[in-house]
């Protein structure tokens, strides 16, 4: 980015009713993947001077066991309803969780998933990181996911959405594929950056559960309600130019008891629907690539 | 400006948790549970019964104090509704269908209000421990002396007021210190409900036993804090049950389904009916086993 810049210059302007025609694999029109965020919160991390962790002082009960409610319950109610009805998942991953709970990962990696870094811990923050800091957390990142799943990372979402103005450039740098942290489309979009090249794939605050349950206060039949509506329209749009549709999801959001089933119906509606390609986030990238005329 | 080099050490990246306060395991890989009479789902119903001090106190401000420059009669009186009008709705919704339910009481309420206790112990109800008052709230900002006193006052009130020594404990806003699980250890207490992280009872390190209380599905979240009605947070407690009910069928294995009261939201004129609505449609699932929280972990440690 363009460092202290009114205008970061990210990306070049397209509008969205004059783009190539994208079609996606088998001629669907609206590509959905799946983002679960595996996450390890720390129980009383060390203090960053621009963001607090936790609302309460060390041990924030709730907020930590909540999240803890995902590795020793959700994660797998989660998922078991992901496979039943077809859907990998493209895994926003706290990478330490490779060390603290390897069972959770195992899981996501035995599926098929896809991982990608979410940074070493969701309690550690990116603001006023070094270049040395930022390059050792990303090569950390590279180098435990290879260890405990033999896969090496394509993406990128900020831990906690905390960034640097150099964290584009530098995961580009080091052969990254995709960021997840920007929101500015519907469709895979080039970003620019000092060397190589990256895409941004949409993830959506929009419909991350996050934002349904918390910012919008839906319930969770409104929450399932708003992904069959955002899946519809997409899919109708797709057909002049394919579209992406993002679920973000946290296991201890979508995967308490009242939530898990209206999602479920959601899922089932989108995997009967005809119009979805159901990927991985690399793959995605990758179909779109392939016709934007620079395939790998 | 750059971080301290420090920031990117990780001492306890290892595996398991950063802390040992309780180990890790999958409740879907654990021993099934049974629930007398091949119930499959316990429903939990803890009611919590608070008087809030019109001067607010405490290591942090309770959910639902007082909001206004003093005196606060707004919030004063609408948080004594509960104690005086609410509850009683609650308590006769509870009777008109046998649910059995733990009320966590505040040692002042029980003082305050021998009538309300009378009432709930007539009813069958369990008592458990909920602090001193809205004002003893616990976080580590206490000095450990301080903590282990305000402790202490809860359980020694409680007892002497209800003339039972209570074996469960609900914190204000389910906050602790790193300190209160040994000090509600010590104070022979056997279970707390402040962790949320399972849907079945587990063992923390130091032997006291964790029944969880899904803050998720309390009336407190659903209805106050994420502005539903009554009737979206009936239904939300349905959809759960329903999916609790299946898994529990699926794995073989009890489950629970904790419903979190407070009588001055719930017991409300225009929401009670939505309570005792509900209330009646889980009585007659075959699956449905009322519990008091004693009862529930009772079951539980049987099974260990």
């Amino acid at each position: 980015m363009r460092e202290g810049s009114p205008d970061p210059g990210l990306y070049d302007y397209h509008p969205y009713t004059s783009r190539p025609k994208i079609v996606w694999p088998g001629g669907k029109t609206v590509a959905v993947w799946v983002a679960p965020n595996l996450e390890y919160y720390e129980i009383d991390p060390p203090p960053h001077p621009l963001r607090r962790a936790w609302s309460r002082p060390a041990p924030d009960v709730v907020g930590f066991s909540h999240r803890d409610h995902s590795n020793r319950v959700s994660h797998w109610r989660m998922a078991e309803v992901m496979s039943k009805h077809g859907f990998p998942g493209s895994v926003s991953l706290s990478v330490a969780l490779c060390q603290h709970h390897p069972e959770v990962v195992a899981d996501a990696a035995a599926r098929g998933w896809e991982f990608f870094s979410h940074g070493i811990y969701n309690t550690r923050y990116a603001y006023d990181m070094s270049e040395q800091q930022e390059r050792a957390i990303i090569e950390d990142s590279i180098r435990t996911v290879r260890e405990a799943t033999g896969q090496t990372i394509r993406g990128w979402l900020a831990p906690a959405l905390t960034h640097t103005p150099r964290t584009l450039d530098l995961i580009a740098e080091y052969g990254l594929d995709y960021t997840c942290d920007l929101y500015h489309d519907d469709q895979v979009q080039e970003v620019r950056v000092a060397k190589g090249r990256l895409a941004s794939i949409p993830y959506s605050l929009e419909v991350n559960d996050h934002y349904g349950f918390f910012v919008y206060n839906m319930s969770g039949r409104e929450y399932a309600a708003a992904l069959v509506r955002q899946f519809e329209r997409l899919a109708s749009e797709g057909e002049r130019s394919g579209t992406v549709m993002c679920i973000p999801l946290h296991a201890y959001l979508i995967g308490q008891p009242h939530r898990i089933g209206p999602f479920e119906q959601a899922l089932r509606h989108i995997a009967a629907d005809g119009r979805a390609w159901i990927a991985r986030a690399g793959e995605i990238v990758d179909a779109w690539r392939e016709q934007t005329g620079a395939g790998r | 400006m750059t971080l301290d080099p420090a920031y990117l050490d990780y001492p306890r990246r290892r595996h398991g948790y950063d802390h040992d306060l309780y180990a890790w395991s999958n409740i879907h890989e654990r021993q099934p549970v049974r629930w007398p009479d091949d119930r499959s789902l316990a429903v939990f119903v803890c009611v919590s019964l608070e008087w809030f001090p019109i001067v607010p106190g405490g290591a942090f401000v309770a959910p639902g104090h007082m909001q206004t420059a003093y005196p606060d009669y707004r919030h004063y009186t609408a948080r004594d509704y509960g104690n005086r009008v609410g509850a009683f709705r609650l308590l006769e919704a509870f009777e008109k269908v046998g649910v059995t339910a733990s009320f966590a009481t505040n040692a002042a309420v029980a003082e305050r209000y021998p009538a309300l206790v009378a009432a709930v112990q007539a009813g069958g109800h369990e008592i458990i421990a909920h602090s001193t008052d809205m004002n003893g709230t616990i976080d580590s900002s206490l000095e450990e002396a301080g903590e282990q006193a305000l402790i202490a006052q809860a359980l020694t009130r409680l007892e002497s007021a209800t003339g039972t020594k209570p074996r469960g404990w609900l914190s204000i806003a389910r906050s602790q210190s790193f300190r209160t699980l040994d000090l509600l250890e010590q104070h022979g207490l056997s279970y707390c409900c402040d962790w949320v992280n399972d849907e079945l009872p587990y063992r923390f390190s130091n032997g006291l036993t964790n029944l969880p209380l899904n803050h998720e599905l309390s009336d407190r979240q659903i209805v106050t804090v994420q502005q539903k009605s009554a009737d979206s947070w009936a239904e939300s407690i349905r959809d759960a049950f329903d999916w609790l009910a299946r898994e529990a069928a699926e794995q073989g294995s009890g489950r629970i389904l904790p419903i979190h009261l407070t009588p001055y939201i719930m017991g409300l004129p225009y929401r009670i009916a939505a309570v005792e609505q509900l209330l009646m449609d889980l009585t007659r699932r075959s699956e449905t086993w009322f519990a008091s929280g004693s009862a529930i972990v009772d079951a539980w440690e049987a099974q260990q």
